[in-house]
């Protein structure tokens, strides 16, 4: 009984809540992406108590560039449109298209994070703009680094799984596993949506 | 994966058993031993700063290791005692309450334990290593940058990854209440206990990300020249105290409400009545949590937060005193026309009501915001807190703990040693903090490394000190019962107290498997209800069958390990980086292998369950 | 049954004697014996929040201990089984209201008080004229106080005096770690932070008197020595010790050959941090008065003795971790004994700690003090908006 999780094929219309060990997976990690939410809320708040506390470095208005930026947000929003298109290939148990789409997730993951490498050397390099710089500085790449590590770590985590799971496709044991991977990737997303408001837009709108 | 195989076994399987133990049952025996041991280390250093205050002018330590001291004492007893002692009882209980076979995730509630212990050690190697912090339990900024020693780097460092596992609990035991639940067992017939535990956990979710976010941002200025609270770099020190009281606060709930289930199980069973007003119970355990989130700034009303947001903060504070009363009226209800029983747990129920209203008293007195410019940081505080988290949860956990031991053990505590516990515990803890109360109206700031002679103040500090021996000595006594009960090792039956709920439906202590069969859930005290209506026996949900059971795993041991060598090798820096490059390989290392290998676990089958006999839960 | 009545009885006993302990407490520092507006005020407070609390306190006692000696189970009821009663709403709904009704009594005076001391506006006397604000910059530091006069050119350290006439205004910053200022017997505390908002606090002593202020924020080893004092004078006697103060130049020459010898020393080994007269310089506590403070260092009886060990050790064992040790000098025995001697020559003032308690009260409306009046005041506004301005940028 235990092993047919491992079986492929035939899996049930909603694979990742198919097992009550599923059902846990998918409930507990909403969870956890409640206790992620709390998390990025205080870093949040720490940056915007010291956005204004540039002292002798430079404002955020200095040195950001929108354009990067916003070709950042178009590519991390498509990578969570693919991951979309992944889970529905999920549930139609068609596992080659998913780890397509994963495949494509992945990719668009490795393009944002690259740009954002590039945004970071750029204002070191270009600007004198470290962690160390001011209070300001220590703040956003908190914030910002935060997120980035996030992403890092989903990609870690994603190709893992499509690795391990490359040959014997898609059963009850890893759906879940694979479903709430995704769910991570959409928080990411999302966390990423308010970082372009509240650090770029209300940083260089002043 | 054996079972019954074990009994005879060698010293060095039971080590292995208990490392790479998943069953929440010993899980809770971990947490036990791991919380009671730092409880004595966080008594044994509140010994010394008593001992220190019993005079005046006082030499007996110096003023840097009394700081230390006194850091310690908070932060052991607050993260490092009463958490996993509270942890421990859920782990025990919890599960039984509700009639699962184990919780939602096995493989992290052990994770979750060996983070909290390799959290707790990392933070008192400190003392071996040039110095335990030295700044309160607080760890205000920027005195936490100022301390020289690496003091505050344990701090930090320490309790970020004991704080992963506290998270990591919480979520466990919330998923756990949500879909583990038996048959029957509707969310409005949960046992109290249960449902603190999950409101707690709930708390435990949204509260620790906050203590997260403040200790990274606490080590990046300390180890990485981060200017978070740096003044001259355009750093606030004050988003340290917001970020640490949004923890800390509901921290105080996260510690409470769970012994306002303890008692909630204790006095209907000894009172042989159900709770009163449960909904309204349930209800107020909810209010709390919820306003426990809006004032955390009641910590904060001298920071100079100005008079709308003191007002605001000191209104919100003064509301949790409404769904408190409304306990403490229930508790009350519940004995008024019962059939009490004075029974060690129900003495130590006894003694929590008294003590936790004076406690709640001061509380309300705290709250109002202008009066609290004459309270804030004396031992007015110091005597407040300590009515509700030692009145309280202290109580409560013991009473917890003597309660369920039976469950947890299969043998019975000493009566006798337990009333000699309580009596030594209450009247010591009385005399130590009912005149702290004053020595604060009389102008004696807290965390004082000594008051001078000529201020008034020699008499109630005394009297405190010798009070402290008193609850020493009650624990004392409570750990010689412990060892002789062990020795002796009498065998109880299953429901030794004629209690109430499901757990007790099980033998003691109960079979790895919890049930063999799922139970029937018939209503609110399912086992009284049994024994009022039925043969007293829980009625099976479901057939004799085959039970799924989780494997063992030594995985959640490395990824701790691997964090608590990384730890040093963060602080340290310079040649020691090579640690922390050892210590994230390794947990990440065990990460990846938990994630590629494939864990179904196991079933024990149908016939081995009958071969044990009696196929019924009773 | 007897444990109970016993412990009942022991209760009581310990409650009234508490009850004559409570009324203990040392007068210069207990906030149930205020001497000051604020203090006065705020125990006004307590004692409303503590009564309305007992006021539940006593309720929740008596159905306890009628509980608790009613029901207990009596031999032969084992098998008694009461009554499941699931709940009353009616008792429900009471023990809900009530505690509503009572938090709102005790809500509204709080929101007042919580106000009015944030209220620094100008007193208005008799006359219904708006009396001179003495206003004071506080300075934290570890482990001792640091007071500037606005307008009146004084700065000291240690030691504040203040006028029994009218509230002083206190506008308070730390130079390191957080403090809190608190003189518990005239008024309640503030924190004294290194960032952000200068905190401001009125004082305002009834009687005249020597109060001990205390640090209440946890700032290192030495958080529990760093007393100070406020001394309260009546208003002509602060008047006199103003215009004293504002005397002193830093340049007199005592008249001994010893002390000349010590002022020598001193210039050499300790003016770089110890000012005497008014000066920015608060590096470490400004001595202009020294010879007639209450305590050295804040908690040490002022004799030759402990003033030569402080001297010698640098406080070092005295005052743990204070920041003196670091200090460069290094002095002989004679020389440290002429700098006493120099140092206990720094009284400019006949107005002294002993002052406050000598029982003469001299009046003034401390006019002189504030001879252009509007002016000052514009002056002082106009600066303020320009920090304003400066935060704003």
């Amino acid at each position: 009984m235990a092993e047919d999780v491992l079986k492929s094929g035939n899996l049930p219309e909603n694979p990742e809540r198919a097992t009550l060990e599923g059902r846990n997976k998918f409930m507990g990690f909403w969870f956890f992406l409640g206790g992620e939410t709390v998390l990025f809320a205080s870093l949040f708040g720490t940056y915007l108590a010291l956005r204004n506390s540039t002292v002798d470095g430079p404002t955020g208005q200095e040195i950001f560039g929108l354009g990067l930026v916003f070709l950042m947000t178009v590519i991390l929003l498509t990578s969570s449109l693919t991951s979309v298109y992944a889970m529905y290939h999920m549930k139609n148990n068609d596992f080659k298209k998913m780890q397509l789409w994963l495949g494509i997730t992945v990719v668009l993951g490795f393009a944002f994070l690259g740009l954002e490498i590039y945004e970071f050397v750029h204002y070191v390099n270009d600007y004198g703009f470290g962690f160390t710089t001011s209070a300001f500085s220590t703040a956003f790449y908190t914030l910002v680094g935060f997120h980035g590590a996030h992403v890092a770590f989903g990609l870690v985590w994603i190709i893992s799984l499509m690795i391990r799971n490359a040959k014997r496709g898609l059963n009850l044991y890893n759906a879940p596993k694979f479903y709430i991977a995704s769910l991570y990737w959409h928080f990411i997303d999302v966390v990423w949506v308010f970082i372009f408001t509240v650090v770029y837009l209300m940083g260089k709108v002043g | 994966m054996s079972t019954t195989a074990d009994k005879k076994a060698g010293f060095g399987s039971v080590l292995w058993d208990y490392l790479t133990t998943v069953d929440h049952k010993k899980i809770a025996v971990l947490y036990l031993i791991g919380g009671l041991f730092f409880f004595i280390l966080g008594g044994l250093q509140a010994m010394l700063i008593r001992i220190q205050l019993i005079v005046p002018d006082n030499e007996f330590i110096s003023a840097q290791f009394y700081n230390e001291v006194l850091t310690m004492h908070g932060t052991t007893m607050i993260f490092l005692a009463a958490m996993p002692l509270i942890f421990a009882l859920m782990n025990a209980v919890l599960p039984l309450q509700i009639g699962a076979r184990d919780v939602a995730f096995p493989f992290i509630n052990s994770l979750g334990f060996w983070l909290f212990l390799f959290g707790g050690i990392f933070l008192n190697i400190s003392w071996f290593a040039g110095g335990a912090p030295d700044v309160g339990w607080t760890a205000y900024a920027p005195l936490s940058l100022f301390s020289e020693s690496h003091g505050v780097d344990y701090y930090a460092i320490g309790l970020q990854i004991a704080g992963f596992g506290t998270l990591m609990g919480g979520i466990n035991f919330l998923v756990t209440v949500i879909n583990m639940r038996a048959p029957g067992m509707t969310y409005m017939r949960m046992p109290l206990f249960t449902w603190t535990s999950f409101i707690a956990s709930v708390l435990i979710l949204f509260a620790f990300p906050a203590l997260t976010v403040g200790l990274f941002l606490l080590t990046f200025d300390r180890l990485f020249e981060g200017n978070f609270f740096d003044p001259e770099m355009g750093g606030n020190v004050i988003i340290w105290e917001h970020l640490f009281w949004i923890f800390g606060h509901p921290e105080v709930y996260i510690l409470i409400l769970p012994a306002f289930g303890v008692f909630s199980e204790i006095i209907p069973t000894f009172s042989k009545k159900r709770l009163f007003g449960y909904s309204s119970m349930v209800f107020a355990t909810i209010l709390i949590a919820f306003l426990g989130f809006m004032v955390w700034a009641h910590h904060m009303f001298t920071v100079g937060l100005g008079p709308i947001a003191n007002s605001i903060f000191s209104v919100a504070t003064m509301a949790i005193a409404v769904p408190t009363g409304i306990k403490i009226f229930n508790w009350l209800f519940t004995m008024w026309g019962g059939s009490i029983r004075l029974t060690s747990p129900m003495v130590f129920a006894l003694g929590f009501i008294p003590t936790f209203t004076i406690g709640g008293m001061t509380g309300v007195m705290l709250g109002a915001a202008a009066a609290d410019f004459q309270y804030h940081d004396t031992y007015f505080v110091v005597a407040h807190f300590h009515y509700v988290i030692v009145g309280g949860t202290i109580l409560g956990i013991f009473a917890g703990i003597i309660y369920w031991w039976p469950k947890m053990f299969g043998t019975m505590l000493n009566e006798k040693l337990n009333h000699w516990f309580f009596w030594l515990f209450f009247i010591g803890f009385h005399l130590t903090f009912f005149f702290q109360h004053f020595l604060g109206l009389m102008g004696m700031p807290r965390r004082y490394w000594k008051f001078l002679s000529d201020q008034g103040l020699d008499l109630f500090n005394l009297i405190s000190t010798i009070g402290a021996f008193g609850m020493a000595f009650g624990t004392i006594v409570f750990l010689i019962n412990v060892v002789m009960t062990q020795m002796k090792g009498e065998k109880v039956s299953a429901d030794p107290w004629d209690a109430r709920t499901l757990e007790w439906a099980i033998p003691s202590p109960p079979p790895f498997y919890n049930f063999k069969q799922e139970p029937l859930v018939r209503g609110l005290d399912p086992l009284w209800v049994e024994k009022m209506q039925g043969d007293g026996k829980i009625k099976p949900a479901e057939p004799l069958g085959d039970i799924h059971m989780p494997n063992r795993s030594f995985v959640p041991f490395m990824i701790s390990l691997g964090l608590f060598i990384a730890g040093f090798g963060v602080m340290y820096q310079g040649a020691m980086w090579v640690l922390a490059v050892i210590g994230f390989g390794i947990t990440a290392g065990s990460m990846l292998h938990r994630s590629l290998k494939d864990d179904i676990g196991y079933h024990v089958h149908k016939e081995e369950l009958e071969e044990e006999g009696d196929g019924s839960n009773g | 049954m007897k444990g109970w009545i016993s412990r009942f009885k022991a209760v009581m006993a310990l409650t009234v004697l508490a009850l004559i302990l409570s009324g203990c407490g040392e007068p210069f520092l207990s906030t149930l014996q205020p001497s000051g507006e604020g203090a006065a005020k705020l125990l006004e407070l307590i004692i409303l929040s503590f009564v309305i609390m007992l006021f539940v306190f006593v309720v929740v006692m008596l159905i306890y201990i009628y509980v608790v000696i009613k029901f207990r189970q009596k031999k032969g009821q084992e098998d008694f089984i009461p009554k499941q009663v699931e709940g009353s709403h009616a008792l429900e709904t009471l023990w809900t209201v009530i505690p509503i009704i009572l938090l709102l009594i005790l809500a509204v005076p709080t929101i007042q008080y919580t106000f009015a001391f944030e209220d620094m506006s100008p007193e208005v006397n008799e006359e219904g004229e708006e009396m001179d604000q003495i206003w004071i910059d506080v300075t934290g530091k570890q482990y001792w106080w640091h007071f500037e006069y606005e307008d009146l050119d004084i700065t000291t350290s240690q030691e504040l005096y203040i006028p029994t006439d009218r509230r002083v205004n206190l506008s308070m910053i730390s130079d390191d770690v957080i403090h809190s200022f608190w003189v518990p017997a005239i008024q309640g505390k503030m924190d004294v932070n290194p960032t952000g908002n200068r905190n401001e606090m009125f004082l305002q002593a009834e009687e005249e008197g020597v109060y001990w202020g205390k640090c209440a924020e946890l700032c290192g080893p030495s958080h529990s020595l760093m007393d100070f004092k406020v001394i309260a004078v009546s208003p002509g006697e602060f008047e006199e010790w103003v215009e004293d103060m504002q005397g002193v130049t830093g340049e007199e020459e005592p008249e001994t050959d010893t002390a000349l010898a010590g002022q020598e020393s001193f210039e050499e080994n300790c003016l770089s941090c110890h000012a005497i007269g008014s000066s920015p310089n608060k590096v470490g506590p400004n001595l202009t008065n020294f010879a007639d403070r209450d305590k050295l260092a804040g908690v040490f009886d002022m004799t030759e003795e402990n003033l030569y060990e402080w001297i010698d050790t640098k406080g070092e064992e005295m005052k743990p971790g204070n920041l003196m040790v670091s200090a460069p000098y290094d002095l002989e025995e004679e020389e440290i004994n002429n700098i006493i001697e120099y140092l206990m020559t720094l009284s400019p003032s006949e107005v002294t700690p002993e002052s406050a308690d000598n029982g003469v009260y001299i009046d003034s409306d401390l006019s002189d003090l504030f001879p252009e009046e509007e002016e000052g005041e514009d002056e002082e506004e106009s600066d303020e908006v320009e920090e304003d301005e400066d935060e704003e940028e």
